[in-house]
């Protein structure tokens, strides 16, 4: 299985991100530069975290512009799995491939700290290596990750179930304790809390290693039945 | 030369923990009477061509400048502005 991290100016977690696919996981990975047109030939792709041009406008905002976004935009048409963690969870709210926006913490403060999360939903690829209500503890780093959205559209993601992760105290004023949302059709993933930092138990955590397990696992079970 | 000044405001209802914050420190100076402090962001830009002018900006201001599901936006334009 080959992960594509994005490479945005301003990315700092895509490190993170590589090594999460590559050694903590076992599977290939490569690092794509934000301007290349293209994202073919990856099994999915992974956005990293980071401050992607200063966080200048609005978090996100600037790199939904990019070439590359395009291409993300046909990847998710095609199925291909997106999981975007803090700086890429606000890139594809602002590219429209998930629904809502994330606003400044309630409290102003930039929060960087282990969280616990429950696992709403584990009928997705990027959770079914997890248990349904499951605890797991993953850390945060953010000063924007106050998800927002209007009533009708929190009603849609309840009725599809669409809320992946919720926090057990939230930290940061969130709708409904979001921490993680899926698109309608399941393989766009974006979440604030970092289950790439949470790999390995020298990392304090490896609860989010599942994560990445699933796309894997799930990947193996898609590519059995399309061969 | 025509100059444009764009205007976005958080939408009623979105939280903003910054105005709040301001608001404190207004009440913190003595202002006791200051109430609903919400911060925005002012975009001013100028255009040497007088062509579909309000229709970019319409555009510019959907497509990036704001963000429909957070803030709204209102923009003036001035033309013949001498710099």
């Amino acid at each position: 299985m080959k992960f594509a991290v994005i490479v945005f100016p301003g990315s700092n977690c895509d490190r993170d991100m590589y090594y999460a696919a590559k050694d903590a996981l076992g599977a290939e990975a490569e690092f794509v530069w934000y301007q290349n047109s293209s994202l073919e030939g990856y099994d999915a792709i992974l956005l990293p975290g980071g401050f992607s041009y200063g966080d200048y406008l609005r978090c996100g905002a600037i790199a939904s512009t990019s070439e590359i976004v395009k291409s993300l935009h046909r990847e998710a048409d095609r199925g291909t799995p997106i999981l975007g963690v803090c700086n890429g969870f606000q890139i594809l709210l602002e590219s429209g491939l998930l629904p809502g926006a994330l606003l400044r913490n309630k409290a102003l403060k930039f929060l960087c700290h282990h969280e616990n999360l429950v696992v709403r939903n584990n009928q997705t690829l990027f959770t079914s290596e997890y248990e349904k209500g499951q605890m797991i503890s993953i850390p945060i780093a953010h000063g924007e990750g106050n998800y927002f959205c209007d009533p009708t559209t929190l009603a849609q993601l309840k009725a599809n179930n669409q809320i992946v992760f919720t926090y057990q105290n939230n930290p940061n004023g969130s709708v409904e304790d979001i921490a993680g949302i899926v698109n309608e059709k399941g393989n766009v993933l974006g979440m604030m809390p970092h289950p790439e930092r949470a790999t390995e138990a020298i990392l304090g955590s490896e609860d989010g290693l599942n994560l990445f397990k699933s796309m894997l696992v799930n990947w193996r079970e898609s590519y059995v039945t399309n061969a | 030369m025509i100059k444009v000044n764009i205007h976005i405001t958080l939408k009623e209802g979105v939280l903003d923990p910054q105005g709040k914050a301001i608001e404190g420190s207004l009440n913190t100076l003595g202002y006791q009477g200051v109430e609903d402090v919400r911060v925005g962001k002012f975009i001013e830009m100028t255009f040497s061509d007088s062509e579909q002018v309000t229709e970019q900006v319409e555009q510019m201001c959907q497509k990036l400048l704001a963000n429909p599901v957070i803030e709204n936006y209102s923009y003036t334009i001035e033309e013949g502005v001498v710099q």
